[in-house]
């Protein structure tokens, strides 16, 4: 953390979106993580990417649960709407304001001991049911709060900062959201912005559960020689499967990728992810072959990254339990007692 | 790109934009810091060393460090430097312990001819090494045009007095109301060296119809200021038209308004924008309720038998020519007149050397101006030296301090048998700030107050009295919070790439969006594509390759605010905030170590 709060100026040229807000505009309070935290980074790349959506603050909200990870959304989207729930429980509370409001954006943020230890069922249940939302889980493989022990997700074989070897198997959140029904499933780097931005862009834009495993190491007990999740091994392992853009009706915004093979994904709602190919045979629309991929990858000690799997006809739980399309706060007395007629018509077609 | 090499001093001084614009390059933020701290008699002090005139500098510099202030490009006004050091001035306690020691004679003698700032600055820099230094001036006291033409409004005499005492009593010879009128003569009496230091005394004239006939009622600007300032004159007409541009016309209609002057207007050939003035001079006037016109060339001074009653002038607009170059060219309106009492003609300064023989093998150019070296003050003669106004025409005080500086390292070097020509290098000091985790020895958190105002006297009792200094000048609490707008520029971000990681921590939390690891690439292209783009191409990029992932890190220096948020995130101590104390080396043991 720091003593001082980031100053106000800010550069000169700094650019507005449609809405007339600057990227500062999207910021937090300063954060009170270790320097250098990867989650920092994530969090700059939520910032980034909702001003570039030129998501209006007041549209989403930002849900969170218990761990560094979760402490985060106080340090991006100061004017939006949040809450920081018990330890695990962020995805009920976020599948109940979604069935309450479904016009908001919402974005879950969450780190591996609240979603893959404490919370895993609450993780699980959520993708399984589809919900319309945006579910990051900030992954460094370690309980940084209570200073280092392996998580969850820790990789079997990995060491810990006192050398200590992990002897469980660590969960693999990406292959359990592709098998519970996450129809945008992605992974990426904290220390890879390129890649991590229009993924956060494209998994905000995309209409049903979003899921993204974003690996960031932990300075204080895990960036060392014997990690798997350290800047150099997830550097040294990284293997990006596409590189993606996100256009969302307004002019592109190029990113600094050298041109490739080029496939583009048209969604249901009209948006289209642009998809850079880095490996020839990668289908991202082929949900068995992406779990093939995974798992073999990860037999070879590779960590995959990059848009995985997306379904371009999506659809959330609203829309299979076919609720009001009005925020539930907006339902008129009128909405709400329809009268002695429309009841009578409702005890008639159960008779 | 390479590496920058960041042990260059010019790297980091040019960073701190302030004391890279000032010619005498003040440390501009370590007296700033001291004045913060209320430690008065210090920044006093670091000033005096390198300006030698604080007190007056602080209420007359024509200040090239504020234009050049990095606060005026992340803002929108640079912080008030100048005004800074007259607060360290006003507030200083006794510092005789602080002055320098003078040694025993080392029987070398110099001659300083005239007793300016620029003369003044290199007795304070040889007296005090030993040499016999002797000051000669036509005026009966010391100070040169400080006391001459700057207005007692703007300068009280007490100031001078103080401040011109300070070298006089380190103890050079001042041989005052004594003008030198032959440099043959003075060659001949033995002095080991002669710095030139004259000024540029003649005011120019405006050779119009009616002038010769008017002439009662026209005045040469510096002259007539000169006068004033002697209390030879204490008057002027109701009506007076003042004519020309710069600080001289601005004292001029200023100083009018106070000895009688109640329609006072000045008028220019050019625009208002292109006008020499600082913007600050011609606000104060325009404050004094001086309208200034201007596309006005003045035709003749109109009289009736001898006595003034007018000008006309012909209305002019700027045209550009097929080279882009700007012209006034005639309206083809009618010519426009004026009625006053009395005209002040201060339309710039020439240089006269009458007193410098042709045949005594100086070297002068087609200006009738004397061949002088752009950094060594030497003339062809070689141990005849020039400073100030009298080197390169007319500048301002700041320039002729920072040539007297230039010619005593020339004399003291010269004198010692070394080659002048190669400048000593600058002194450098570096210290890291960091004091723990998240502290650090220079108050990092910016400030986001707006520059303030210095407090006037009010018009009504300003006006009456050619005395009555305007500025009252900011106090203690006004100063300190005036300070904290300062960015602490020489406080530098210092890159190891060594022990860089590349989390990004450092890109994330940069409030200017400075800093961008990416691809090595051609500074052109480079600039392009950071963060932030830096299309400010007089500033550099801070550039370090050998980073892990072969990447390079970028560092745009344009608009960093210095608050050191990038080594407080920075988990391995890869930044590190120091502070570059640039001291530029003066006359001396150090200038003569080469």
């Amino acid at each position: 953390m720091t003593y001082i709060l980031k100053p106000k100026l800010h550069h000169p040229s700094l650019p507005k979106n449609d809405l007339g807000f600057t990227r500062r505009d999207y910021e937090g309070r300063v954060s009170t993580l270790c320097a250098g935290c990867g989650h920092d980074s994530i969090s700059a790349a939520i910032i980034q990417s909702a001003w570039e959506l030129g998501i209006a603050p007041h549209r989403l909200a930002k849900m969170s649960g218990i761990g560094c990870s979760s402490k985060t959304p106080d340090y991006f989207l100061g004017q939006s709407h949040g809450f920081n729930s018990v330890h695990g429980r962020m995805p009920s509370v976020l599948t109940g304001a979604n069935l309450a409001n479904r016009d908001l954006i919402y974005l879950g943020v969450s780190g591996d001991g609240d979603s893959a230890s404490i919370g895993l069922g609450q993780f699980a249940h959520s993708i399984r049911r589809g919900v319309n939302m945006s579910y990051i889980v900030e992954n460094n493989g370690v309980y940084g709060l209570t200073k280092g022990q392996f998580s969850a997700t820790s990789d079997k074989g990995s060491k810990s900062k006192k050398g200590v070897e992990n002897t469980e198997s660590g969960i693999d959140l990406v292959a359990l959201a592709l098998q519970l029904g996450a129809t945008y499933v992605g992974r990426s780097f904290s220390g890879d912005k390129d890649q991590l931005v229009p993924l956060i862009k494209g998994a905000l834009s995309h209409h049903g559960p979003a899921f993204l495993d974003v690996i960031s190491p932990c300075i204080a007990f895990n960036n060392h020689a014997g990690s798997t999740k350290s800047f150099d091994y997830v550097r040294e392992h990284n293997e990006a499967v596409n590189r993606l853009d996100v256009i969302i009706g307004r002019t592109p915004i190029t990113t600094a990728y050298a041109p490739g093979e080029v496939r583009e994904v048209t969604q249901h709602d009209g948006s289209t992810l642009t998809l850079r190919k880095l490996h020839d045979d990668y289908d991202p629309t082929n949900k068995i072959a992406a779990a093939n991929y995974l798992q073999e990858r990860h037999a070879e000690g590779e960590i995959v990254t990059g848009l995985l799997y997306v379904d371009p006809e999506a659809t959330d739980l609203h829309d299979r339990l076919g609720t009001t399309a009005k925020p539930l706060n907006q339902l008129t007395t009128a909405d709400l007692t329809p009268g002695a007629a429309a009841l009578a018509k409702i005890n008639a077609s159960l008779r | 790109m390479q590496d920058t090499d960041i042990s260059r001093p010019d790297y980091f001084h040019k960073v701190v934009d302030c004391q890279w614009a000032c010619p005498a390059h003040t440390p501009v933020p370590e007296y700033i810091r001291l004045i913060a701290d209320r430690r008065y008699t210090e920044a006093y002090m670091v000033n005096w060393k390198s300006n030698v005139f604080p007190g007056i500098l602080g209420r007359t510099c024509d200040r090239p460090c504020e234009p050049a202030c990095r606060r005026g490009r992340v803002e929108e006004e640079p912080v008030a430097i100048c005004r800074l050091k007259r607060v360290a001035a006003d507030n200083k306690s006794d510092f005789a312990s602080l002055l320098p020691k003078v040694a025993p004679k080392n029987g070398k003698k110099i001659a300083c001819i005239g007793a300016g700032p620029a003369s003044l600055t290199v007795a304070r820099d040889l007296a005090p090494l030993g040499y016999e230094v002797h000051v000669y001036d036509g005026d009966k006291k010391a100070g040169g045009m400080i006391r001459s033409q700057i207005p007692r409004f703007r300068l009280p005499e007490e100031v001078i007095d103080e401040e011109v005492g300070y070298v006089t009593a380190l103890g050079p010879v001042m041989h005052l109301s004594q003008r030198i009128d032959s440099m043959k003569a003075l060659l001949a009496e033995g002095y080991d060296a002669i710095f030139v230091g004259t000024g540029a005394p003649r005011g120019r004239d405006l050779d119009l119809p009616g002038r010769r006939e008017a002439a009662a009622n026209i005045h040469i600007g510096i002259d007539w200021l000169s006068n004033v300032s002697f209390e030879h004159t204490n008057k002027i007409g109701k009506r007076v038209i003042v004519l020309g541009g710069g600080n001289t016309a601005m004292d001029c209609c200023r100083t009018a308004r106070r000895l009688g002057g109640e329609d006072v207007k000045v008028i220019v050939r050019s625009g208002f924008e292109e006008m020499k003035a600082s913007p600050w001079e011609k606000e104060d006037a325009i404050g004094e309720d001086i309208p200034i016109l201007n596309y006005l060339v003045p035709k003749a001074f109109i009289h009736e038998g001898g006595k003034l009653t007018g000008m006309t002038f012909e209305k002019v607009r700027p045209e550009k020519d097929e080279k882009g170059r700007r012209n006034l060219v005639l309206t083809g309106e009618p010519d426009q007149h004026f009625a006053c009492d009395d005209v002040l003609v201060a339309v710039g300064q020439e240089n006269a050397f009458p007193w410098i023989e042709r045949d005594i093998g100086m070297e002068f150019d087609t200006w009738a101006m004397p061949v002088v070296g752009q950094e060594t003050m030497q003339s062809t003669i070689p141990n005849v030296f020039f400073g100030g106004d009298a080197a390169f025409g007319p500048k301002n005080i700041i320039w002729a301090v920072a040539h007297g500086h230039a010619a005593a390292v020339s004399i003291d070097m010269f004198l010692n048998g070394q080659n002048i020509t190669v400048r000593p290098a600058p002194g450098v000091t570096v210290i890291s700030q960091k004091m723990g985790i998240h502290e650090w020895s220079y108050d990092n958190d910016v400030a986001n107050d707006a520059r303030y105002k210095v407090p006037h006297r009010e018009k009504a009792i300003a006006l009456k009295d050619v005395k009555a200094e305007v500025e009252l000048g900011f106090d203690q609490s006004l100063g300190f919070k005036e300070a904290q707008r300062c960015l602490n520029c020489d406080v530098q971000t210092v890159f190891s790439p060594k022990v860089c990681i590349e989390c990004d921590a450092c890109v994330d939390i940069c409030p200017m969006d400075c800093i961008t690891f990416t691809e090595n690439a051609p500074e052109e292209e480079l600039r392009t594509r950071l963060t932030a783009p830096a299309f400010n191409l007089a500033q550099d990029l801070y550039v370090a390759n050998s980073l892990p992932t072969g990447r390079v890190m970028v560092k745009d220096e344009d608009v960093c605010l210095h608050c050191g948020l990038c080594a407080e995130r920075c988990p391995t101590g890869a930044w590190d905030m120091q502070k570059y104390l640039i001291d530029i080396t003066q006359a001396g043991p150090k200038c003569r170590t080469r």
